[in-house]
């Protein structure tokens, strides 16, 4: 038996189909996994993401701390509820995690980091936060993404009336506190939407409400294919320990200037930068039948081979899409080998769909 | 509970069987293997006059999450694959006993009186949950 979240009980009544990931059980999808997806892009569902770790950071020198720590630059944060999405990096600038962190206080930032990486991801914090006197404590939150064209408007409804003004007036990549309450406008689908944080007590009666304004409960099956669709990395897939952001298509999360600040893995960087990257980050469209999936092969006449790191069908586009890794000099025109045949795929510029609009030819 | 019709004959791999009673039978997925692919979006199926080996993987049903094949369950020629399933794969989510795959006309008729029946497979179900 996995761990479970607080709503796990809500989802085996609501006859989800039930998962492993990384270490939990979690709804992979209630129905059609399909129509969750098109919910998503048309209207508004919402996932159970209380899988995932909530961090917050105390201390006079956090700020500091985490000006080493990420490979963006928390400096960009001036206003408190501002977020920065990041790569965590070990010194060879592989990937240790991509997370999100939140400026609340000059002595208080929140981050949100993956649930498979939960351990590696403490112990690392714990540790390269010691000189700088730095709280680490994991907080207990349950998590509910709600995402979609009319999430918005449709979850304010349910959150207590005098946080929904400030709620509605959140800007992109900004938070909120109220009360137990932490709302961000923030999302892994490619849609607006709200990521809410709130006692895990408190997270059945929320679901509930959110089902009764019409909010479709989507599993993460639906949330792959959404993610997949905006070219959203999944870690441990897309990217890992092996692979720097420059070879994952997050190179804009790297923030170079100030050139003096000394991040970990700046050095490993700054030489792959020089020497360029042998292989490049894309996306695949598959012309031919099937469905690409991770670890096949990618052929590139002349350039040598590639990978693909997450395939799957875009219930958006009604063709199989990918993210893949290929040599550097690949052209636009390449083979996939699924399952043994050769299929045509061409290469092209991510991501697929954002905001309910398709986006490649 | 998944549907388990009485009249047909099942595989440990979670296909069903469909006697035609004319020397052929027609193969799909059960309702069981439907519910666990979930929504299925691609399926490929075998050239007509393809011998087949008992358990030969001789399909394959993609659903959004997975690629699954589809086994013989026993050896035999194939006759057809079921062209229609080209245009819309979801036909086998909406009704998988309704739905075949491939037809084939076994080497032994025989062979099939060693599938599960409905029962045992219902009880390979229940062992499994």
């Amino acid at each position: 038996m996995g761990k479970r979240t607080a709503l796990y009980d809500t989802h085996v009544a609501a006859g989800a189909r039930l998962v492993d990931f990384g270490g939990w059980d979690m709804p992979v999808n209630y129905g059609s996994q399909i129509e969750e997806h098109h919910a998503v892009r048309r209207d508004a569902g919402m996932f159970d993401v209380s899988h995932m770790t909530v961090v917050d950071l105390d201390g006079v020198q956090t700020r500091a701390f985490l000006r080493k720590l990420l490979a963006n630059e928390v400096n960009k944060l001036h206003e408190p509820g501002k977020a920065l999405y990041s790569c965590m990096l070990n010194e060879r600038a592989g990937i240790i995690d991509d997370l999100i962190v939140y400026y609340l206080r000059n002595d208080w930032f929140r981050m949100v980091v993956n649930a498979a990486t939960h351990d590696k991801d403490l112990a690392w914090i714990g540790k390269q936060a010691q000189p700088f006197g730095v709280k680490i404590s994991e907080r207990d939150l349950a998590m509910i993404a709600v995402q979609g064209p009319n999430a918005r408007e449709k979850a304010v409804r349910v959150l207590p009336a005098d946080a929904r003004a400030s709620a509605l007036a959140l800007k992109p990549f900004t938070a909120l506190k109220y009360g137990g309450f932490f709302i961000a406008r923030t999302g892994y689908t490619g849609e607006d939407g709200f990521e809410i944080m709130l006692p895990p007590a408190q997270a059945a009666e929320l679901w509930q409400a959110l089902v009764r304004e019409g909010v479709a409960p989507c599993g993460l099956g639906a949330r792959d294919t959404l993610r997949l669709e905006a070219a959203m990395n999944l870690y441990g897939q897309d990217m890992d320990e092996n692979t720097t952001p420059l070879e994952s298509g997050l190179g804009w999360t790297i923030a170079w200037e100030p050139a003096e600040r000394d991040f970990i893995g700046r050095k490993a960087l700054e030489a792959q930068r020089q020497t360029g990257t042998k292989r490049r980050f894309v996306g695949l469209l598959l012309d031919d039948k099937g469905v690409m999936r991770a670890h096949q092969k990618v052929m590139a006449d002349g350039a040598g081979e590639g990978q693909i790191t997450s395939g799957t069908f875009s219930p958006t586009l009604e063709r199989s899409i990918a993210l893949a890794r290929i040599p550097a000099a690949s052209g636009d025109a390449v083979q996939v080998d699924i399952r043994g045949k050769l299929c045509k795929a061409q290469v092209v510029k991510p991501p697929f769909v954002r905001n309910g609009k398709i986006l490649i030819k | 509970m998944s549907k388990v019709p009485a009249d047909l004959k099942y595989t440990k791999s979670h296909e069903w069987i469909k006697d035609a009673s004319d020397g052929s039978v027609t193969i799909g997925i059960t309702d069981h293997a439907q519910e666990a692919l979930g929504d299925i979006v691609f399926v490929e199926v075998p050239q007509k006059g393809r011998k087949l080996a008992a358990g030969e993987a001789c399909a394959v049903v993609e659903s959004v999450k997975a690629a699954s094949d589809i086994y013989s369950p026993v050896a035999g020629e194939v006759l057809e694959g079921n062209a229609g399933l080209s245009d819309a794969p979801e036909k086998i989510n909406a009704d998988p006993y309704g739905t075949w795959i491939l037809r084939i006309k076994p080497a032994n008729p025989t062979d099939l009186k060693a599938l599960l029946d409905a029962k045992a497979y219902e009880q390979m179900l229940k062992d499994e949950a």
